[in-house]
């Protein structure tokens, strides 16, 4: 049966147009084990041969298409998990449209492009390591593997080098968007600051004239808002770096949103009321997203070395052709994330 | 239960093999793959937790016997987190894995006629993770508790100060996953491991069922799980997704709540009703009435319950056109779930009935199942359930519906199951008994609450004004009346494990694949492939007076061969 059942597995698996015979061989095999298991209640007969075969199985074409199916009932778990997200993102972008169209330009397009790609080409090297699987190359299976496990890594590495240049420009989630860290804050306004009459969070000292008042920063204003001084009073904060920079032809967040100082969105008056949101969905979604990333990187690494093994032929690579489809959905949320949030607009 | 029967001396020529004692040692059942021995450690995990849920129930109703303090130490704090525990380990511990983790692992692939399901070592991986789960939950008790009911609200569940909200969000995140593993299972193993000869249409009822709870759980739990993971970073860094006063949206979150735990309530009943399909037409030993109405309405309502979540939060501020809309979409479910009491009743006429434990638990089921969808109908009204809406007529309604059919479900199929689980007959005369004490305290409990609702008691409240308190009174009654039901049931069962006579292949007279393999079940299930016929047609079957169980009579079989049913 070895004999029979090796070749047609692999011709399943090979072609398309040989797919519908190969359907066919599929169910005459699946037949013989039934009526072998007549003949033959407990001799496992297709169990010695195949030692991957697991014992409730009849053949490895139905732990195959089990397993397969398995895999898809997961991707649905997953796309649901990421659904609830996404449902999120709409409901706050219809809330607030101008947020997402405004913050979206402090995303770095080239570098979530640039992460793109490397997504999709990984997503090619996980689909040939598939195929090589099937038809026995195992070294070059390994080295798809590799490289796709590589395409993880630049991904991960790049994803870094954007979230630390997030942070260094202080676009971070929550009430503390509003609240440079003092060492980011700069020590002349720190002190305008220290020496005014009612010190209120730097958070909300928008103190441009033309700056949208701070209430309508966040939409029900904090506790502290109410403590701000009306923009016209405060002497300083922010403001001063704003008119200095302005004095010295430095470009300044309303004409360049690239303007890359620490925390200088809050001096930008444009920035709408809720900016904040933008970024916590953000940092929500692409960090999910990363964590799927990083539970594949696992995935391949394990796959890597059962495959450096030898473990993996054109009988048995359902490990291989499972793990695929996980990764083929985590490059399929990241194809949804990029423009969502990268190219509104 | 499983030490008590791995240590027992067993009769190796009466029974040659036998999944509880294929191996031995802690070992063998710790990382057993037997779907087996994983719904046994499953059920006695569960009973565990429904023992610990239940203490904490009648907690909550001794403090309600008088208005203000009753129990010295119980503060309104403290009674808080009573409810909130009693809900949360009520649903996620006890109701949600009962039927399909417990008594489904156990049963489906033999009813099925598979070795196992199809992923074993995912199996006891799941079986791991609700370990987890329930040990976050005995972690966040440690770390202060939490008060935030089992729904979780924001903006309360993210500005409560009871130090263990976190780690009880991570438990039921984890619980979640278990569920999901167990209903990926069950879709895949019922798609791929149906042995030839049985069909879609000559599956038991039961797997119908659970195949329709499986897809809900497979769809809707990723929903909680991000739901729970968005109120843990909400709680933790404050990001506002729900917080209106920056920006967030609270009602958001109960959107997402409910888009997983209505459906959630079905993933609880239908595997309840799949287990009554089988209990009535068993033990009135006639053919089921209906069968394809059953098996679609059980899909059916797994459709509809991803669609009726808003008929939660019709006083949350939805428009109108939602609210009507959620309400109309309510009241049609109605219309499957009438479908299938219809059915069993029908089954039940002309019947031979066996006024058997099982069959007392599936008569109750139908009573009290039919209250309780009945109520649902006044709540699915958009103007009584602005009355009665957070009034204790919701919670009366709830608990007729998880407790007196959900629990009272799988009360009845372990009953059922017992002798093929265990290889032991409890008593009759206990088990009956301890079914009607237990009907009769489930009535006194929560009937009274209708009326306690509907005069206007709000849930969840410590403290109540004078005239409820004969109500109240009446309610803790009863629920002394039920619990002593319960004892009494757990007596049953277990005195059985020493006492109990041996239980035949097929004591009740089933037509499933189950009672074909001895009881207990050998290690692969079947020695040989079994036959597949209708699972429903019992006029093969003759009472052997020397086994004490029905036996496939060749004559019958003949007779009945000549006679098709169709």
């Amino acid at each position: 049966m070895t004999r029979r059942l090796r070749p047609r597995l692999h011709e399943i698996r090979s072609t398309d147009r040989t797919k519908d015979l190969a359907v066919s061989t599929l169910h005459t095999s699946q037949a013989t084990a039934h009526e072998a298991h007549g003949h033959d209640a407990h001799g496992h007969g297709d169990h010695a041969k195949y030692p991957f075969l697991q014992h409730h199985f009849d053949t490895p074409a139905h732990q195959f298409d089990s397993a397969k199916l398995g895999m898809w009932l997961f991707l649905a778990t997953e796309v649901l998990f990421f659904g609830g997200l996404f449902v999120a993102y709409a409901v706050l972008r219809s809330r607030f449209p101008e947020v997402f169209s405004y913050a979206s330009h402090y995303l770095d397009t080239l570098m979530g492009g640039v992460n793109t790609c490397v997504l999709i080409l990984s997503s090619l090297t996980m689909a040939l390591a598939v195929r090589f699987a099937q038809t026995n190359r195992t070294k070059a299976m390994v080295w798809c593997l590799v490289l796709t496990f590589m395409g993880a890594v630049g991904f991960m590495v790049i994803k870094y080098f954007e979230y630390s240049h997030k942070i260094h420009e202080h676009l971070v989630w929550g009430k503390s968007f509003y609240v440079p860290p003092p060492d980011q804050a700069g020590a002349e306004e720190a002190k305008v600051i220290s020496t005014a009459p009612a010190p209120a969070p730097v958070a909300l000292t928008v103190a441009n004239p033309a700056a949208p008042s701070v209430a309508s920063l966040v939409s029900t204003p904090p506790v502290e808002a109410s403590a701000i001084k009306p923009a016209a009073a405060a002497p300083g904060g922010l403001a001063s770096v704003r008119e200095q920079a302005t004095a010295e032809g430095l470009p300044v967040a309303d004409n360049d949103p690239a303007f890359a100082h620490p925390s200088m969105h809050l001096a930008d008056p444009k920035m709408p009321a809720n900016t904040h949101l933008f970024f916590a969905i953000y940092y929500c979604m692409t960090g999910l997203h990363g964590i799927h990333v990083l539970a594949g990187m696992v995935m391949l690494a394990w796959l890597i070395w059962r495959g450096a093994r030898g473990d993996f032929n054109s009988n048995y690579f359902t490990p291989v052709d499972v793990g695929g489809l996980y990764w083929h959905i985590v490059d399929l949320v990241w194809i949804f994330l990029f423009p969502l949030f990268y190219l509104i607009h | 239960m499983t030490t008590i029967d791995a240590s027992r001396p067993i009769d190796l020529a009466s029974r040659p093999d036998n999944y509880l004692t294929h191996t031995r040692g802690f070992l063998s059942w710790a990382l057993t793959l037997d779907h087996k021995r994983i719904g046994v450690m499953y059920m006695a995990a569960v009973l565990v937790s429904f023992f610990v849920g239940g203490v904490f129930a009648l907690l909550v109703r001794t403090e309600l016997l008088t208005p203000g303090q009753t129990i010295p130490g119980v503060t309104a704090d403290v009674y808080n987190q009573f409810f909130t525990l009693h809900g949360a380990i009520m649903v996620f511990l006890v109701i949600i894995p009962s039927i399909p983790a417990a008594l489904g692992n156990f049963v489906l692939p033999i009813m099925l006629g598979a070795k196992d399901v199809a992923f074993p070592r995912l199996n006891l991986g799941s079986f791991y993770l609700w370990l987890a789960g329930a040990a976050f939950t005995l972690v966040s008790l440690a770390m202060g508790g939490f008060d935030t009911g089992w729904t979780f609200y924001t903006p309360y569940s993210t500005t409560t100060t009871t130090g263990g909200v976190i780690p009880v969000l991570f438990g039921v995140f984890i619980l979640g996953f278990s569920s999901i593993f167990t209903g990926m299972n069950f879709v895949v193993t019922v798609h791929k491991l149906r042995p030839p000869g049985m069909t879609w249409f000559r599956m038991p009822l039961f797997l119908w069922a659970i195949y329709a709870t499986a897809i809900i759980q497979v769809l809707a739990t990723p929903v909680l799980a991000i739901t729970l993971m968005l109120v843990v970073i909400e709680r933790t860094i404050n990001i506002g997704i729900f917080d209106p006063s920056m920006g967030g949206d609270p009602v958001l979150f109960q959107h997402f709540f409910w888009f997983y735990s209505h459906p959630a309530v079905y993933i609880m009943i239908l595997p309840a009703m799949g287990i009554i399909s089988e209990l009535i037409s068993v033990h009135a030993h006639r053919h089921i009435f209906g069968y394809k109405f059953i098996a679609l309405s059980s899909i059916a309502i797994a459709i509809f319950s991803f669609l009726v979540w808003g008929h939660h939060m019709f006083t949350s501020g939805q428009s109108p056109l939602m609210n009507t809309l959620f309400s109309l979409i309510s009241f049609s479910v109605a219309i499957p779930s009438a479908v299938k009491v219809f059915n069993w009743l029908t089954t039940l006429y002309k019947g031979n009935i066996s006024l058997t434990t099982p069959m007392w638990y599936a008569l109750s089921f139908m009573v009290l199942f039919t209250i309780g969808g009945l109520t649902g109908i006044h709540l699915a009204t958009l103007n009584t359930d602005v009355h009665l809406h957070d009034t204790y007529f919701v919670v009366a309604h709830f608990h007729y519906v998880m407790m007196g059919s959900a629990l009272i479900g799988m009360i009845g199929g372990l009953h059922h199951w017992w002798p093929k689980m265990t290889g032991k007959m409890y008593s009759e005369k206990l088990g009956t008994a301890a079914c009607i004490i237990i009907f009769i305290g489930f009535n006194v409990t929560f009937f009274t609450q209708f009326y306690l609702g509907a005069k206007g008691m709000p849930r969840r409240y410590y403290d109540y004004l004078p005239e409820y308190q004969t109500y109240h009174v009446i309610s803790t009654i009863g629920s002394y009346i039920m619990a002593s039901g319960f004892f009494l049931t757990a007596y049953c069962l277990l005195s059985s494990l020493y006492s109990g006579r041996k239980a035949a292949a097929n004591p009740w007279g089933g037509g499933s694949l189950e009672w074909q393999c001895t009881s207990p079940p050998p290690h692969d299930n079947f020695a040989v492939q079994p036959s597949v016929g209708d699972c429903y047609d019992f006029r093969a079957l003759r009472w052997d007076e020397t086994t004490q169980g029905y036996v496939n009579d060749p004559a019958l079989a003949a007779e009945a061969a000549r006679n098709p049913l169709h």
